[in-house]
């Protein structure tokens, strides 16, 4: 078997349990983002890839070899930090080639290759500069180019866009996303933000409490989330509680929902996008309630309407806007194929 | 005002350090051997008398050899054991980094006394090594702390980088951490060489009866009588610190090695 | 990187070293120190190993008993001295633009690390007849003639506070340079007038801090040996001065060496009362 297999890992740190019995398969050339609030264990389950910290229990398996115990300095990975960790008393040069260096490649092979990789992040000619001197997009660049030097297996990134600005990381996690696919390099990212998983994931791995709610990829999660958490972790989402009468439909707000595929329970939790919330006129089986608030966003329309004491959000885009005022009464209605009836 | 009372509070403050060593200074290019000042004539003479006379000259050289090899030693102890403390969970070996600095907090006469007890015991008394190994111990706590300081100050970050990216810790102390720490190293020697070449008591205690260092000579040369090369000694050890520690200031960074961490003025 | 506990005894090697070195040369020496107080002195200024309290019975003399309060008075009063001039000109130093603090601190280590016996010999020079202070005021028209201010309690005084105050300034340092700004600038938004903010709310926040230096200093001028015996009478000499005399001069080791741990038992009582002290107004 190929690729990173990592089986029923768990880190306790004393009596506090950062990462709790995770299993995950990522096959080779994959790119999987480990996605989650602070805390969550996510950063912890990637140093113990890295062999920065030793799993409690469990074990990690790379390329069919097993490296649970293996030095860091022997599994040939290439690591990006949140602090970039470059060293300041080194070149950009000498960073890049640093893991070359160590393994004693020859110096015109390692001028080659930093030339090679410097070309490859658009910082060409820039070798022999200070890395104190770089903007933090290029700082960004080297510390990448350094990961890749000796063309790892595995490519591992600590929540690498965090220090950017806003525009910077978005167009940085564009050409991640593009690198890796020309490189066809397994890549595991840690990193808290949801948009920048659903950017450039294969395979988004939710996390909270030190355990795996739901991988998959960025498109079902966001379309079939497992859970409340990750319903409402990733984008927005109205949570409305469901129970089931008498003749086996589900109601909400004891309004029935025709056509909605149970899983067996009486009662629970379904997940509907904004998106999804269609406002209508009140009565004829809609769930009724009045308009609270209207946030024009000028590109979308968020429409608030309380009904039994519970607020549900609309979005729709201006042409689409529903003809509503504040304090208007207006009806819901759910569409079966877009709700989604949570695990728990 | 306050701005005025400010600036006459450092005056004050800045006359009364300097005051005794204008004086001195005044003393030492007196043409002849007295005890004046205002200076009655001018002469440089009490200067080139510390490198011709063959006992200031010997003093002098005894000084700097004890100074520079009591140094090194004190790095070559504080260096693996801040370096330990810093790479290691090993609470108890805390213990030694107090033993580092104790000889520096407690009153210089307890070291020394305790230094003299343990080579008389020996039966080493006297030996010119015994000195450096003394002044080794007695100025450990300068490298150690400053080290300690440098060691805190690299970002644990660039030690895992340097793991993934395949190097051991033998390598990873050549290639990261050395270099990185080389300024905490020079000044860590220097305040170790400027105190050593200063110190009396310890040196004294230890060595005073077969061997003189500059202090020890001044300090014997006073008991007979006035020489103005003790004023021009004065001064020369005096350039001698200014210049080292204005070097450490232009090279590292005085402030933040004074413990002014995070000061980003 | 993964700090961890040594895992084979290899990781112990870096330890070695040092750590030999220590106890060889400092914990042993100090034991021995220890024991030699407890030795009987031979004629001829040799001693014999025994265990007599004898050296430390020849505390309970009045001419002991009054070099060790004038010891401690005198220490007092230069920390305190020190304190006094040290706090308010640190705290200015400490917001002085870079480049100055950094010339005060290159000015403030090449006098501390100064040798106590030129720092003796300065003073004695500016409190001499010939070439002193008083042929100033002579100069201006003061004083009638020249003369010589050594020896005397406050030559000793003055030079031990020349002496510390590089070194407080420099243990303060760290503190104060961290010290927030914005709590003086907010004392000064609420009316308080610079020199008031200073004692209101500097003073106040830096309570433990300047405790802890003071304990600092006094035992740094407890250690003072040479600055007495050069400037003051024989009066004015301290605990130090004396444990000096009777090591060298008097050849006397065990009693030397009683003193010694004397000198160190008073100076960590003393540490440890303060610091008492400290930790109670804290949680009070």
């Amino acid at each position: 078997m190929s690729g990173l297999i990592l089986s029923n890992v768990t880190k306790q740190f004393g009596t506090f349990t950062a990462v709790n019995d995770v299993s995950l398969s990522v096959p080779d050339g994959t790119f999987v983002c480990l996605l989650g609030p602070s805390g969550c264990g996510k950063t912890t389950l990637m140093r113990m890839i890295a062999g920065l910290d030793l799993p409690t229990r469990g074990s990690i398996r790379l390329g069919g070899e097993d490296i649970t115990q293996v030095a860091t300095h022997k599994r040939n990975l290439g690591m990006v930090f949140q602090s970039l960790a470059l060293f300041p008393h080194l070149t950009v040069g000498e960073n890049i080639a640093y893991a070359l260096r160590i393994r004693g490649v020859p110096k015109e092979e390692q001028t080659k290759r930093v030339d090679e990789l410097l070309a490859m992040i658009h910082l060409g000619g820039f070798a022999d500069r200070s890395v104190t001197k770089l903007s933090g997009g290029q700082r960004q660049r080297v510390a990448i180019a350094r990961a890749l030097a000796i063309s790892p297996k595995l490519f591992l990134l600590d929540e690498p866009l965090s220090a950017l600005d806003a525009k910077l990381r978005e167009a940085m996690q564009v050409e991640l996303r593009q690198l890796q696919q020309q490189l066809g390099i397994t890549t595991i990212v840690v990193t808290h933000d949801q948009r920048e998983a659903m950017t450039m994931a294969d395979t988004v791995v939710v996390m909270n409490g030190g355990e795996i709610r739901q991988a998959a990829a960025p498109v079902d999660i966001y379309r079939r989330p497992a859970d409340s958490f990750v319903a409402d972790f990733i984008g927005s989402t109205n949570l409305l509680p469901y129970t089931v009468d008498g003749s086996g439909r589900a109601t909400v707000f004891g309004t029935p929902v025709e056509g909605l595929a149970l899983a067996g329970a009486m009662a629970g939790t379904i997940s509907v996008r904004p998106e999804d919330v269609q406002i209508t006129a009140p009565g004829n089986g809609t769930i009724d309630g009045s308009v609270t608030f209207i946030r024009d966003l000028g590109g979308t329309v968020e429409t608030f309407v309380e009904a039994s004491g519970q607020q549900i959000v609309a979005v729709s885009a201006p042409r689409t806007r529903p003809e509503v005022t504040v304090g208007q009464q207006v009806g819901i209605r759910l569409d079966p194929a877009t709700s989604v009836v949570l695990a728990r | 005002m306050t701005s005025l009372l400010k600036r006459l509070f450092f005056f004050a403050v800045g006359l009364f350090l300097a005051l005794p060593l204008i004086v001195v200074a005044g003393v030492s290019i007196n043409e002849k051997q007295t005890l004046a000042f205002p200076p009655q004539g001018f002469s440089l003479s009490w200067y080139s008398e510390i490198f011709t006379n063959p006992e200031w000259r010997s003093a002098l050289v005894a000084s700097l050899t004890l100074a520079a090899t009591s140094a090194a030693l004190a790095l070559v102890i504080a260096l693996p054991l801040a370096w330990f403390l810093w790479r290691r969970v090993a609470p108890w070996a805390n213990i030694f980094q107090l033993l580092g600095v104790a000889p520096f907090t407690l009153p210089p006469v307890i070291t020394a006394l305790g230094l003299l007890t343990f080579w008389a015991t020996t039966g080493f008394y006297g030996q010119p090594w015994t000195a450096a190994i003394s002044h080794a111990i007695f100025f450990v706590t300068l490298p150690l702390v400053t080290l300690s300081l440098g060691f805190s100050a690299i970002d644990r970050s660039l030690v895992e980088a340097a793991a993934t990216m395949g190097a051991d810790d033998r390598v990873i102390f050549r290639t990261v951490v050395l270099p990185l720490i080389l300024p905490y190293i020079v000044s860590g020697y220097a305040f170790a060489f400027v105190l050593s070449l200063n110190e009396y008591i310890v040196a004294y205690m230890t060595v005073g009866f077969t061997m003189e260092t500059l202090p020890i000579k001044i300090f014997n040369a006073l008991r007979y009588g006035y020489t103005p090369t003790m004023a021009s000694v004065t001064v020369l050890f005096l350039a001698i610190a200014a210049l080292v520690f204005g070097l450490v200031a232009r090279f590292g960074d005085l402030p933040k090695l004074l413990g002014a961490m995070g000061d980003e003025r | 990187m993964r700090r961890e506990p040594p895992q084979r005894l290899a990781d112990y090697g870096p330890l070695l070293f040092p750590a030999g070195m220590l106890i060889v040369f400092f914990v042993i020496p100090f034991a021995t120190m220890i024991a030699v107080s407890f030795f009987e002195r031979e004629q001829g200024g040799f001693y014999q190993p025994a265990f007599v309290w004898d050296n430390y019975a020849r505390f309970l003399s009045l001419f002991f008993g009054k070099v060790l309060g004038f010891s401690l008075f005198l220490a007092v009063a230069v920390a305190v001295a020190c304190i006094v001039i040290g706090v308010p000109f640190t705290y200015l130093m400490s917001r002085a633009a870079r480049k100055v603090q950094i010339l005060w601190l290159v000015a403030l280590l090449s006098i501390l690390s100064l040798s106590e016996v030129m720092i003796g010999f300065a003073w004695s020079t500016l409190f001499s007849r010939t070439a002193g202070l008083t042929n100033l005021l002579v100069a201006i028209g003061i004083m009638e003639t020249p003369q010589a201010l050594t020896p005397s309690f406050g030559a000793v005084m003055t030079a031990m506070t020349y002496q510390a105050l590089p070194y407080t300034v420099l243990v303060l340092y760290p503190a104060l340079v961290r010290l927030d700004p914005t709590l003086t600038e907010a004392a000064r938004t609420l009316g308080a007038s610079p020199i008031r903010a200073f004692f209101t709310v500097v003073v106040p926040a830096l309570r433990n801090t300047i405790l802890a230096t003071l304990i600092m200093v006094f035992i740094f001028a407890l250690g003072s040996y040479l600055l007495p015996q050069l400037l003051g009478r024989p009066q004015h000499w301290t605990l130090s001065v004396l444990i000096t005399d009777q090591a060298i001069y008097q050849s006397n080791m065990p009693f030397a060496a009683a003193m010694a741990v004397f000198l160190v038992l008073v100076s960590l009582a003393l540490v440890g009362l303060a610091v008492y002290a400290g930790r109670r107004k804290e949680a009070a």
